[in-house]
């Protein structure tokens, strides 16, 4: 049964339009001369330019990316062997463990963010990096876990079995067999958390020190005071890392699909 | 003269060579409330091919896996060579696996399955190789090393899936249906590879099907299985010949069981009751008692059809008749209802549906069957 | 006996992977919600922090006609978020079922980008275009809608396009992932069995989507309570949601306890629409959303 009329492809299309615009406008307004968006004053790289030369920018920008790598890395880490071991487990509460652990993602960022602030008040942590890395790890590791999870679920038991039945110890096993199995859903995991905590400004708003700030932050403070083109120049290199991490993860995801 | 002196001793020595590899002593397994396995015991011996027959749920994986070490019995003990290793992990027990669904490890090409129980061992690498290519050769995958499992055949994956688990030289061969997934053909094929490899290796294989056809042309004995008890063990032609009960007879064969009343018993002869008159079954050990209640296994190959009953017989109704691949297959019912399968050669056209005929055999080719005191 | 000190053998080794999760959960997950509700109880102290003197004021608080306001302004713009998130995703999600594999990953990607770029960038975007004199101002003006440039900016419509438009990828993908898996031969079997090609579509595919459906709507009303700097950012600061009060009590006002009382509420709420996803779809984790 065909639908003869044109109408999906065109709503499709409509709708691809509207989603990309604002995207589109801050590209081609990261290239005005004139300081405000309300008048185009002609081409120019020079925002580019003044993005590399603002410290402070600079500054965020590592910021974000080694808070990214940590929460990742940690994420990596908990979330693989915490599925590893959870799919396995077989007691009663083990359901309840996994709600809990994978809350972060499902309630509100803000109260997240509230929660870890005062929590991190209670105990006296210093705000910054530390707090940080902690609110980012917390929503990074169900992303992880859940990825690794549910490409756990789909690996045949049999393979461990055969490796164990061939002479392999319940470590060996893990290593020769479930690892390389699961690599790819880590890997993605892994590129997920990343992308989703170089995002993040609900949380880290919260569990920020005064001194510490990350890229997100800083374009929010910039919104709310004064824009200047330069944010547009940054966002467009931003969409292009994004872009690649993407990407990448998709790759590296399709490949080894057994 | 000579030779048959010689191929007298030879067979005796033979006999007291053949020692016991795997002792399985009353083995019990649950799963929740299922009893899966319920007293099962059996000795095993060196060299032998032996098969687990039965329909599926009958526990014949469970005992595999037992035997393998990927389950632990709730109670029983097992012995491979003498040594106790009911609770010894499976990567401890000389024993491997041909899985179902061969296993092969996806990220690994053949010569790295392969080799992978000798690299555990930390086995030189040269020695791996020339190893992996000796095995190779012996499924007849030669030059396949590089190969990943992606891109087998089925039957190649399976020929690869034997190599894996032979190259240890394992004390037993455990087999889980190996052969279910391929075609007929290929099938067929495979069951003299892999009896000709049995030979070769001199490795024990135990082996699980639910064909009955692979059961008796592979095996040295047989094992029929139901419902987590073993019903019948025996040699293929004891199982043909001689099955203990209906079941056995019902599953390997396809077997007429017929319910009658021994009415008298004179010189190794049974007269037997039936629904629509009278059979004669022949005993050999059995023992009958006039008056009882007694059930008889007819292979439908064994059926002879009367039209009178001059000769004897139960009387019975043609329902159905059919045709395919040079045999005749006529479907009978007998006056209890119980349908009476006949096959033969060739083709009588004179039979008619809804005619009445007389069912018949030779004594001989009446088995009992359901003996109680079985 | 050797079989029970295998099983706890291996039980004591499964421990060890699972140990770092449910310490790093216990430790931040669940002890910081459990001091946000022991905090929803206590008192403001007269300058800074707070003194343990327990009381139900917090909460008793938010019942003034000012602050209910805000949560009953706050469902509204998450409900209205959520219809129209349906109303505009769904056909989109259902559509893109029905193309061909090759335009299926493409859409795919098309859609999961912009998703993954900074949410910020993509208000800044709308800023662009909404502001006083901004581009859709002037394509108004230039095809001659209208004669002034419209105070889009800074409004209830701004910052409900904001929210539409931030979890719009969600609903997408939520009925999406459902109705790739609809086996089409049931709609061919409504019509041959003589319905309109509406009627089918009302008593067969919605039914048949509906898990994506509600799915996506649990996707896009939760975070929808949480959004706030959307309101922020494109509503300047003039509508006041439970996201930007939570904010406020804890860096302007500094009466953590209310704002902690606000955020158990709002957590019960989202629990509650969890719980009540959960019950309807039998549905026990949200992974196959991922």
């Amino acid at each position: 049964m065909k639908n003869k009329t044109r109408l999906p492809h065109l709503y499709l299309a409509l709708l691809m339009i509207i989603m990309y615009l604002p995207i589109v406008v801050v590209i081609i307004y990261s290239f005005n001369v004139s300081k405000q968006s309300t008048i185009w004053g002609g081409w120019t790289i020079n925002w580019y330019k003044e993005v590399f030369r603002d410290s402070s920018l600079i500054e965020a920008l590592k910021n974000s990316l080694v808070l990214g790598l940590l929460s990742c890395s940690i994420a990596g880490l908990i979330g693989t062997i915490g599925a590893v071991g959870m799919v396995k487990a077989t007691y009663k509460s083990k359901g309840l463990v996994e709600y809990i652990s994978t809350l972060p993602i499902m309630i509100p960022e803000i109260i997240l963010g509230m929660v870890f602030m005062v929590f991190f008040s209670l105990l006296r942590l210093p705000f910054g990096m530390i707090t940080l890395v902690i609110g980012h790890a917390s929503f990074c590791i169900p992303y992880v876990f859940m990825m690794v999870k549910a490409r756990l679920v789909g690996i045949d038991k049999s393979y461990i079995e055969a490796a164990k039945d061939l002479g392999a110890t319940e470590v060996r096993a893990f290593l020769d067999i479930t690892l390389p199995l699961i690599s790819p859903a880590i890997v993605s995991g892994m590129l997920l958390a990343f992308a989703m905590s170089l995002d993040d400004v609900v949380i880290s708003i919260f569990v920020t020190g005064a001194k510490t700030n990350t890229l997100p932050i800083k374009i929010y403070t910039q919104l709310k005071t004064g824009i200047t083109p330069k944010i547009n120049a940054l966002s467009t290199l931003m969409l292009l890392g994004t872009l690649i991490l993407v990407i990448l993860s998709n790759v590296i995801g399709k490949r080894k699909r057994v | 003269m000579r030779s048959y002196i010689c191929a007298a001793v030879g067979g005796g020595m033979e006999e007291i060579m053949s020692e016991v590899i795997l002792e399985i002593n009353h083995i019990m397994k649950n799963f929740g409330n299922t009893e899966v396995l319920k007293d099962i015991d059996i000795k095993i011996e060196e060299g032998e091919f032996i098969t687990l027959l039965g329909s599926s749920g009958c526990g014949k994986t469970t005992i595999l896996r037992i035997i393998a070490g990927l389950e632990v019995p709730d109670s029983g003990t097992i012995f491979l060579n003498g040594k106790d290793v009911t609770n010894v992990e499976p990567n401890k027990r000389d024993v491997n696996t041909v899985f179902q669904n061969y296993a092969l490890f996806p990220h690994m090409n053949v010569e790295e399955n392969i080799g992978y129980s000798m690299k555990l061992r930390k086995v030189q690498k040269k020695a791996i190789n020339e190893k992996v290519k000796e095995t190779l050769e012996l499924v007849q995958l030669s030059g396949y090393e590089k190969r990943m499992p992606s891109e087998l055949s089925g039957g190649q994956k399976q020929r690869v899936a034997i190599a894996r688990a032979i190259v240890n030289n394992p004390k037993v061969l455990l087999l889980d249906e190996p052969l279910g997934a391929l075609d007929l053909q290929l099938r067929r094929q495979m069951q003299m590879e892999l009896k000709r490899m049995q030979k070769k290796l001199g490795i024990t294989f135990i082996y699980i099907t639910h064909d009955q056809e692979e059961a008796i042309n592979m095996s040295d004995r047989i094992v029929v299985m139901r419902d987590g008890k073993f019903e019948q063990i025996g040699t293929p032609t004891e199982i043909y010949d001689k099955p203990k009960t209906s079941y056995v007879a019902e599953f390997v064969g396809n077997a007429n069981i017929i319910h009658g009343t021994t009415t008298s018993i004179q010189d190794g002869l049974a007269v037997v009751t039936a629904p629509g008159g009278n059979v004669e079954a022949e005993i050999n050990e059995e023992q009958l008692v006039v008056g009882e209640d007694v059930t008889l296994a007819i292979r439908s190959e064994n059926i002879i059809l009367h039209l009178d009953k001059s000769m004897g017989g139960l009387k019975s109704l043609l329902k159905e008749k059919s045709f395919a691949s040079g045999m005749q297959k006529i479907i009978l019912e007998i006056e209890d209802g119980t349908e009476v399968i006949s096959s033969s050669l060739g083709m009588n056209t004179d039979l008619a549906v809804n005619s009445t005929l007389y069912i018949n055999f030779n004594p001989s080719h009446g088995i009992i069957v359901d003996l109680q005191s079985v | 006996m050797e079989k029970k000190e295998k099983k706890k053998k291996s039980k004591s080794k499964l421990w060890m992977t699972v140990a770092p999760l449910y310490i790093f959960t216990i430790l931040f997950v669940v002890g910081p919600l459990i001091y946000m509700l022991n905090l929803s109880f206590m008192t403001r102290a007269e300058v800074w922090g707070v003194v343990k003197k327990f009381t139900f004021d917090n909460y008793l608080k938010i019942f003034e006609p000012v602050y209910l306001d805000t949560f009953i302004e706050s469902l509204k713009l998450s409900l209205a978020t959520t219809l129209i998130t349906l109303v505009v995703g769904y056909p989109f999600g259902y559509f893109m079922a029905k193309l061909s594999a090759k335009w299926k990953k493409i859409m795919m990607l098309l859609v999961v980008v912009p998703f993954w770029t900074n949410a910020l960038i993509r208000m800044y975007g709308w800023i662009i275009i909404f502001r006083s004199n901004g581009l859709l101002d002037k394509a108004l003006i230039g095809i001659g809608m209208t004669e002034k440039p419209l105070k889009l900016l800074y409004s209830y419509p701004a910052v409900l396009v904001g929210m539409v438009y931030s979890l719009l990828p969600f609903m997408i993908l939520a009925i999406y992932s459902v109705a790739e898996k609809m086996d089409w031969s049931y709609i061919e079997a409504a019509r041959d069995l003589g319905a309109s090609r509406l009627q089918a579509f009302l008593t067969i595919t919605v039914k048949l989507t509906l898990p994506g459906i509600l799915s996506g709507v649990v996707l896009v009303f939760i975070p929808s309570m949480g959004l706030f700097f959307i309101s922020d950012i494109l509503g300047g600061g003039k509508i006041m949601l439970v996201g930007n009060l939570i904010r406020d009590q804890l860096f302007t006002t500094r009466d953590w306890p209310f704002a902690a009382a606000l955020s158990v509420v709002l957590m019960i709420l989202t629990s509650l629409i969890i719980m009540l996803y959960r019950k309807i779809t039998h549905v026990r984790d949200l992974e196959g959303i991922l």
